[in-house]
């Protein structure tokens, strides 16, 4: 396990995503609400790149025509087939225990942490005054 | 107790090499098939447009799960709908994904359903000759299907007729929901005229004959309604099986294309069941059904079931004839299989490679 600085925070906006590589994996950064999540871009049932896919909510219904839409923004919905997967955990919605992608440790971290500890920043230069988004691979 | 496989295959090492059976093409813009329609229907299309047997011009019957019923990653940069750039075609699916051949099939303004027959007439000439010009004589990998108005028999001889000798097109292309079941008489002229061209016919999901969607009646939600193809495509085979089409036309070749394939080995056993018993009603059908249906019907992968177990898929190949199968992605659509993980099974490398190559290769008759 490293610890990779992968972006500053002002770099993935609110309820946006960012794609990086790190160590030749593709991985999607996203910005929900405020909190970082990290997932591979690949669907693990066919391949797609999930992170390309819509970002949605929770749609649940205790009977026929008695929706309630929650968790806003949590969902990452595959560009092809549609399957949802929950940006916290990796886990997809329907089959959570077998379908799953890869998700990632993210921190936010100050400047001066970064600097003052022995991280090497590898996408870019850190400085003391920003936020920085530090993703573990 | 079975086993569940918590991981499909990696993508093998060896080159993919595929024959994709189902690709869908779509126009930039209308004007693009305005060089090769008569003006008085480029009038026609501007003045009154098309006209289905539903509700509201140019929608589908149901929402689809998305705009275009695409993969959303289809969308080319310099705007049209997916399928509409050939680049990126190439780009996203023929070069990544080993396609050595594709098969067109074009679904826009749907001209076989279309109301005014002598427009379906028309929209299907022209669509044919777009095929070629737009597609085929650009990317030599791709083939174009014969659009027929099936309504008009006459006309859609004569199209047959004439793209036969042309080796652009490889298959004629009807879609299953027409105004009677497509085993009915009035049709038989159109599989005279496939089997005197050597043409095989492909039936693929689709078609506004202003029938319910199911035989239970119009549906609420889309995926109820998904899996209606799945009827609709037994109702076409049984039809050309009790109607006696595959009888009196023993050369036919038949693809179902984008119906599923699990509902096969039990149509065929209930169809083997009823013969036994209520043959004389149809004594023209002269062998069991599933004796027509295994040698004269073929059909295509995508939207395949998923079985929880390698070993149901493959025991529903078994059942259905390993020969009998064409593989499709069907690109752009959003239920697109991509050929390295589409068979949940521990195929070996012959089974993988007459699934993806083969079968379409003997079937199309591409030597």
């Amino acid at each position: 396990m490293a610890r990779h600085v992968v972006a500053t925070v002002d770099q993935i906006p609110l309820d946006q995503r960012l794609l990086v590589q790190v160590n030749g994996r593709e991985i999607g950064i996203f910005n929900v609400g405020g909190e970082y999540f990290a997932v591979g871009n690949r669907c693990p049932h066919e391949g797609a790149s999930l992170c390309k896919g819509r970002i949605v909510g929770l749609v649940e219904a205790t009977g026929p025509g008695d929706y309630q839409y929650s968790r806003r923004g949590e969902l990452l919905r595959c560009p092809w087939h549609g399957w949802e997967f929950d940006l916290r955990t990796g886990r997809s919605w329907c089959e959570p225990d077998r379908t799953k992608v890869r998700s990632y440790d993210l921190k936010v971290e100050p400047g001066g942490a970064l600097i003052e500890g022995e991280l090497r920043a590898e996408t870019f230069q850190v400085t003391i005054d920003k936020q920085y988004v530090v993703l573990e691979v | 107790m079975s086993t569940v496989e918590l991981e499909r295959p990696r993508a093998s090492n060896y080159k993919l090499r595929v024959i994709d059976c189902d690709i869908h093409p779509a126009m930039t813009s209308w004007t693009e098939v305005h060089p090769y329609l008569e003006r008085q229907w480029i009038e026609h299309l501007t003045v009154y447009g098309s006209h289905l047997r539903h509700a509201f011009s140019e929608a589908l019957s149901h929402p689809r799960m998305s705009p275009d019923a695409a993969r959303i990653d289809a969308y080319p940069e310099e705007g049209g709908p997916p399928g509409s750039s050939l680049e990126l075609m190439k780009k996203q699916h023929l070069d990544p994904n080993g396609i050595e051949v594709g098969m067109l099939i074009p679904l826009r303004w749907n001209p076989g359903s279309q109301r005014n027959l002598d427009l379906g007439v028309a929209l299907t000439r022209a669509m044919n000759t777009w095929q070629v010009e737009r597609w085929v004589k650009q990317e030599p990998r791709l083939r174009a299907s014969v659009l027929i108005a099936q309504e008009d028999t006459v006309a859609s001889v004569a199209e047959i007729d004439a793209r036969g000798g042309d080796p652009n097109f490889t298959q004629i292309l009807i879609l299953p929901k027409t105004d009677e079941p497509l085993g009915r008489r009035r049709y038989w002229p159109i599989y005279e005229a496939a089997v005197r061209n050597n043409l095989p016919i492909t039936i693929h999901v689709g078609g506004t004959n202003g029938h319910p969607s199911t035989g239970g009646g119009w549906t609420s939600y889309y995926m109820e309604e998904h899996h209606s193809v799945a009827q609709t495509m037994q109702a076409v085979v049984a039809s050309l099986v009790f109607e006696g089409v595959l009888e009196r036309f023993p050369e036919l070749r038949v693809v179902i294309m984008e119906g599923g394939l699990g509902w096969v080995p039990s149509l065929n056993a209930r169809m083997d069941k009823h013969w036994a018993r209520l043959r004389s009603e149809v004594p023209h059908v002269k062998k069991p059904p599933s004796e027509y249906v295994r040698e004269q019907v073929w059909f295509s992968t995508q939207p395949m079931e998923e079985p929880a177990t390698s070993a149901e898929l493959i025991d529903l190949f078994d059942r259905i004839g390993w020969d009998r199968l064409l593989f499709s992605t069907d690109y752009p659509h959003w239920d697109f299989d991509d050929p390295r993980y589409a068979f949940r099974a521990n195929l070996t490398k012959a089974q993988r490679e007459q699934l993806l190559y083969e079968n379409a290769r003997k079937f199309y008759r591409l030597d």
